[in-house]
């Protein structure tokens, strides 16, 4: 099987975009090769080429998007086909998912008649029996109630089971190859599990190539033959996934393995002082209602939740999207209405107005998990990071100020002669460290960290859990760490709380979490992050 | 400390592009919109300074050159002079005996059954067509007299209206009046809108959705049945109606403005000033406002020219601006009426009208494309 | 469905007699009265007109009045053209107006959306361009310059279609009004139609459509063009309205005896009663094409539902 001759190969693939500033070249001059059956993946950071390389070979590029070189199907290349001979090809005998399951089905549609147009037009079969054939799909994907959810439309589905309907379609015509970009990154991480489990099944069972395209080193080590290395739109590495694993030949490669962020933070020292704590902390929402529109919803986001955060103590919340865990850190700062006690040092704040609440904002700060929405767009980064100076310490001249932006730039790793630019010039790992720069100046003494680390590649990742453990380290900061990714939260925090709708499921000491997980939740919860802690060891 | 001078230097030079630089940036690099840009510069610059450059008043009646075509070269045309001669001639209540021309001056000679007063030669004065009249020569009865007088070379590039006007003057002045008005109105209406959308934004809750509603019923009123009842009111006081006309037209500003200030708000970066315990001021002075900007003036330039196209419909109606003061509507409105027998009287104010309103929208289009680059 | 309609417009209702309470005070409070204005009428003939319409009443008792006849659907009768009830001149006029306006709104819609979809499927090539071009031109060329000139053109220049009047309804007659309707119509649809379509053949379920191997075909008419109608829909709701209810530029310019004349007139010569016929009936148009806007809403896309 590893000698036999491949049946997708690209050749010298080039892939450019024409751009006001010019072109721009995506992949630059690539060559791999998929055989029956095999299941490749291309792993690479955010802008290294490795889904255009893949929409090239579709026909998906998009209009400004030209390719050149050759990708070679069964000896017919994909890139000269005219439409007509290429749609032949697309979705029978290539087929493709995608990383945005809540927006790749037609919202017009019902699922059934999205399932039985590719098939009726590759398969030519009466409506009869492409409808059956579309109940077996769904049966196939494992979807409960198929009967019925070939006439719900995509918005009654949940993202995992629309990634399912997708992957029906996907597999409608008995596709040779089956090609998915980032196909769990968008979803939670329970249901990222079955969604690879299932791909991992159906390939068992219908023996299709599959090309993985993805930045996540767990899914590659997992389920990968070989896997490309790709890097601003070149291949670096190529190889059998064990050697890749056990001897990385490239320094991109051996940087990528070790992006896990890694060590441990100790536990604060025994009789630190609590420096915020929340008792019986509620927090809930109206839905719809309003003026002349009946009676609202109440949605119960933190249900009495109590927590107590010690000095130097980081506090990781985990769970997955819609479990509260962000309700629960803006409460505690004041920034959202709750019942419940909220004591900073010996004072309750629960009750404290806007006002009142202002001296104290400068002692508890914020970061947030968006870099781009985070800063204002029309402010420099000199001014970002000193406008909570022109709130907690108005005396200060301009230039006092402006040295103290230049200190806390510093002190996040950034080159303090970048103030006088607006943060659409810098990327996402820079704009997160002026975010950082800007809680910091106020030298807080808690910080709440909203999944700081999600939208950011794993190399990234790893420098700003690094930054914010040594920020920590330096002023005695305490932490609570918001975040759905256990391995960030195990090398961040020292105690872990476990959140699913609005309550606790499990807490205590992080090692003792990921040892002896008491609940199920929390078990497949870990069940990515334990798979490359595993991998860890070995390597 | 000389670090610090050191790292401050590198400030200065490594300065950003700030949004608005940016902004300038595209839309100078946007070909239609930097033309249109300048011509509406020369437009303003035209229609303001025009008025007192062209020989003509824009009221001034000329009774010899009743919509008379436009014409490059001078008048009167030969044919023309005759004519005017003619009517000259039953002023004074002389008889013509022989014209002839020689160079710029006409020799006039003309009989009378009485004796002929030199002093009604002035009737040769107040005509358009000519003046500087001397007389030549007198016979001893004085009842014939030759009379000589300059022919008055005058330019009606534009041609003139039904009642003599020359028409270039009032199509610029017209301009005035119309681009004034637009400015005027959208003005007002941005004020208004801006004021009111961002406070029900910033408001929200209760305050916002009866703040809402409140445009909503205004909305469902026919729009020019307000005008209609705004013109009453006011009478026919140009600026008074037109700060009344941008008072209506502030809804929609009002619907952008508060939309945007709500999506603003739920901005994380205006989160992050409240976590800093930034004032309400500070968080609407600070980042509210310069990020509505953008919008307000794309809105702006949208909003100028429909309140030209209004105030011209207005006065297509005979609702807006009253002799003898013009406006493009106005002159258009005659335009329309003369169509068959003389085209140019819509011919220029509409091409006025037209060019300008495309170059708005072009520059609209640019500045919506230089200050909301989401689409590329 | 039955049930969302009815409830639709019983909630109409309230804004109905809003609109109208509204512009009844707005337009009484106005200075001047229906009789003001004829001049050499004299002073006991005034009064006895006044008197004979009841506008010597207190004005709530008059309110009251006008509200009882509305709801019996009377209009009451015109002041300034005496010979008519408000009722007989909507009666002749609007069949006229809706004329024009359905097969202008029609047209718009038909040619527009064609347009529009062309632009966005050649984005940034000729035809493109040429349908951007056209659309600037039709948005902004006033309505008042477009009828004279084709007056001009069509009717005088070339002598091929009157230059005005109704003519009983022939075809040749109804061309420029409808024509001059429906060019600023187009050049909108144009531009909404391109500008959703661009966005709608950038979504991503356009692009599983694609990498599913779905014909060209079945990827731009079935997937694409569905979901680009909503802002069609949403535009076409008061646009409808308001082409329906007449145009006091087209109809004064061809020469129409449509409704659409009516409401200036009337507001000027302070004939209360036409002018509130006149905004009863753009009222109702304008709630009833809302009310379709919806309905078709929900037919187009599923996630809209009837509650």
């Amino acid at each position: 099987m590893a000698d036999a001759a491949p049946i997708l190969s690209v050749k010298d693939l080039r892939v450019g975009f024409r751009t006001l500033d010019g072109r721009v070249d995506a992949v630059r001059g690539i060559n791999l090769n998929v055989k029956a059956g095999e299941t490749v993946a291309i792993v690479g950071e955010s802008g290294s080429g490795k889904s255009q390389t893949m929409m090239a070979a579709m026909g998906l590029l998009a209009s400004n998007g030209s390719a050149t070189g050759t990708v070679d199907y069964r000896g017919r290349n994909l890139l000269g086909l005219p439409k007509s001979e290429l749609n032949k090809i697309r979705g029978s005998k290539i087929s493709m998912i995608f990383q945005e399951p809540m927006t790749s089905l037609d919202p017009l549609y019902t699922i059934g008649s999205q399932l039985i147009e590719p098939i009726r037009r590759h398969r030519g079969l009466n409506a009869k029996d492409a409808h059956a054939e579309a109940l077996r799909l769904l049966e196939l994907v494992r979807i409960p109630e198929p009967r019925r959810r070939l006439r719900s439309y995509p918005y009654e589905m949940s993202g995992g089971q629309r990634q399912r309907v997708m992957i029906a379609m996907a597999l409608a015509n008995d596709p040779d190859i089956l090609i998915a970009d980032e196909p769990t990154t968008a979803l939670d991480v329970t249901v990222q599990a079955q969604i690879l489990k299932l791909l991992a099944d159906l390939q068992k069972k219908l023996g299709m190539a599959i090309v993985f395209i993805t930045h996540d080193l767990g899914i590659v080590r997992r389920l990968a033959d070989r896997v490309y290395v790709m890097r601003s739109g070149e291949v670096v590495e190529e190889g059998a996934t064990q050697a890749i694993f056990s001897t990385p030949k490239h320094d991109y490669t051996k940087m990528l393995l070790a992006a896990e962020p890694t060590g441990h933070k100790a536990p604060p020292p025994p009789g630190a002082p609590i420096v915020l704590e929340g008792r019986g902390v509620e927090v809930t929402f109206e839905i719809g209602g309003g003026f002349l529109a009946g009676d609202p919803m109440i949605l119960r986001a933190v249900d009495k939740i109590s927590v107590a955060l010690r000095q130097q103590q980081t506090i990781g919340i985990v769970g997955e999207s819609g479990s509260g865990k962000s309700t629960l850190g803006r409460a505690l700062l004041r920034l959202l209405p709750s019942t419940g006690v909220i004591r900073f040092g010996m004072k309750d704040i629960a009750k404290l107005d806007r006002e009142d609440m202002r001296p104290l904002r400068r002692e508890l700060q914020l970061v947030f998990q968006d870099p781009f929405g985070s800063l204002s767009p029309r402010m420099t980064v000199g001014q970002i990071v000193t406008e909570g100076l022109l709130v907690h310490e108005p005396g200060l001249s301009r230039a006092d100020r402006d040295r103290r932006a230049i200190e806390a730039l510093r002190e996040v790793g950034l080159d303090p002669a970048m103030r006088n630019r607006y943060p659409h010039e810098f990327s996402g790992g820079q704009r997160q460290r002026i975010a950082i720069a800007r809680a910091m100046i106020l030298k807080p003494r808690v910080v709440v960290l909203d999944e700081p680390t999600s939208a950011l590649d794993r190399s990234v990742q790893k420098q700003i859990v690094e930054l914010l453990r040594d920020l920590q380290q330096a002023h005695e900061l305490s932490y609570l760490f918001i975040s759905h990714d256990l391995s960030v939260v195990r090398a961040m925090a020292d105690y872990i709380i476990v959140m699913k709708e609005g309550r606790i499921v499990e807490q205590g000491e992080t090692e003792a979490i990921f040892d002896h997980p008491a609940e199920d939740y929390t078990r497949t919860l870990m069940a990515a992050a334990v798979d490359e802690t595993r991998f860890r060891a070995a390597g | 400390m000389t670090d610090l001078a050191a790292t401050a230097a590198r400030a200065e030079a490594t300065r950003g592009r700030s949004f608005w630089g940016d902004a300038w940036a595209r839309l100078k690099a946007n070909r239609a919109a930097m033309v249109s840009l300048i011509y509406l510069g020369l437009m303003a610059v035209v229609c303001i300074a025009g008025p007192w450059f062209v020989p003509h008043q824009y009221t001034t009646i000329y009774a010899d050159y009743v919509r008379t075509p436009p014409s490059l070269s001078a008048y009167p045309k030969p044919e023309m002079i005759e004519t005017a001669l003619a009517d000259v001639m039953k002023r004074m209540r002389v008889d013509l005996k022989e014209w002839h021309q020689e160079g710029e001056r006409i020799f006039v000679t003309v009989t009378s059954s009485r004796e002929i007063d030199e002093r009604n030669t002035r009737y040769v004065d107040r005509s358009d067509t000519f003046d500087d009249a001397r007389v030549e020569e007198k016979s001893a009865d004085g009842k014939t007299m030759v009379i000589s007088a300059a022919i008055k070379q005058q330019y009606f590039l534009f041609g003139t209206d039904n009642t003599g006007r020359d028409m270039l003057s009032r199509t610029l002045m017209a301009g005035r009046v119309s681009l004034a008005i637009g400015l005027l109105a959208g003005v007002v209406a941005v004020v208004i809108g801006v004021i009111y959308g961002a406070t029900a934004g910033f408001l929200g809750g209760r305050a916002d959705e009866i703040m809402m509603r409140i445009v909503d019923v205004l909305y469902s009123l026919p729009f020019i049945f307000f005008v209609i009842m705004l013109v009453v009111f006011f009478g026919r006081n140009f600026v008074l109606m037109f700060l009344a006309v941008g008072a209506v037209l502030w809804l929609d500003m009002a619907r952008i403005v508060r939309g945007q200030a709500l999506s603003i708000r739920r901005q994380e970066y205006v989160q992050a000033a409240e976590a800093l315990g930034v004032s309400r001021t500070g968080i609407l002075a600070r980042h509210i406002v310069p990020n509505l900007l953008g919008v307000v003036v794309i809105y702006m330039t949208l909003l100028v020219p429909q309140v030209i196209i209004l105030e011209s419909f207005l006065s297509f109606l005979g609702l807006g601006v009253q002799e003898p003061m013009t406006s493009w509507g106005v002159l258009i409105s005659v335009g329309a009426k003369n169509i068959g027998t003389a085209n140019w009287l819509l011919l220029f104010p509409a091409l006025f009208l037209v060019s300008t309103l495309f170059a708005l929208n072009f520059v609209g289009d640019g500045l919506r494309d230089a200050l909301d680059p989401k689409d590329r | 469905m039955l049930s969302y309609v009815i409830r639709r417009l019983l909630t109409a209702i309230p804004t109905l007699f809003v609109i109208v309470t509204l512009a009844f005070f707005l337009i009484r409070v106005a200075p001047g009265g229906p009789f003001n204005q004829e001049r050499g009428l004299s002073p006991e003939i005034r009064a006895n007109l006044e008197a004979q319409f009841g506008l010597n009443d207190p004005l709530w008792l008059q309110y009251f009045n006008y509200l009882k006849n509305l709801l019996r659907g009377n209009f009451g009768p015109s002041y300034n053209l005496p010979d008519f009830t408000v009722g007989e001149l909507f009666a002749n006029g609007l069949p006229i107006s809706i004329q024009l306006g359905a097969s202008a709104l029609v047209l718009a819609l038909l040619v527009g959306s064609t347009l529009g979809v062309i632009a966005a499927l050649y984005q940034n090539r000729a035809a493109d361009y040429a349908v951007i071009a056209t659309a600037t031109a039709g948005s902004t060329i006033p309505t008042f310059v477009i009828a004279p000139v084709i007056q001009l053109l069509f009717g005088l220049t070339w002598s091929l279609l009157p230059i005005g009047g109704w003519g009983d309804g022939a075809f040749v007659n109804k061309i420029g009004p409808v024509l001059t309707l429906a060019l600023p119509q187009i050049a909108i649809v144009a531009r909404l139609m391109r500008g959703s379509m661009i966005e709608s053949l950038r979504s991503h379920h356009i692009r599983t459509a694609r990498a599913l191997g779905l014909s060209e075909w079945s990827v731009v008419v079935h997937h694409a063009l569905r979901g680009a109608l909503l802002p069609i829909v949403s535009y076409a709701g008061p646009a409808a309205a308001a082409l329906l209810t007449g145009s006091i530029i087209v109809e004064t310019i061809f020469s129409i005896p449509g409704v659409g004349r009516y409401f200036v007139d009337a507001a000027l010569n302070r004939d209360y009663t036409l002018v509130m016929g006149t905004v009863v009936v753009i009222a109702i148009f304008t709630i009833v094409f809302n009310l379709i806007v919806d309905i078709l809403y929900a037919v187009v896309d599923p996630r809209v539902r009837y509650d």
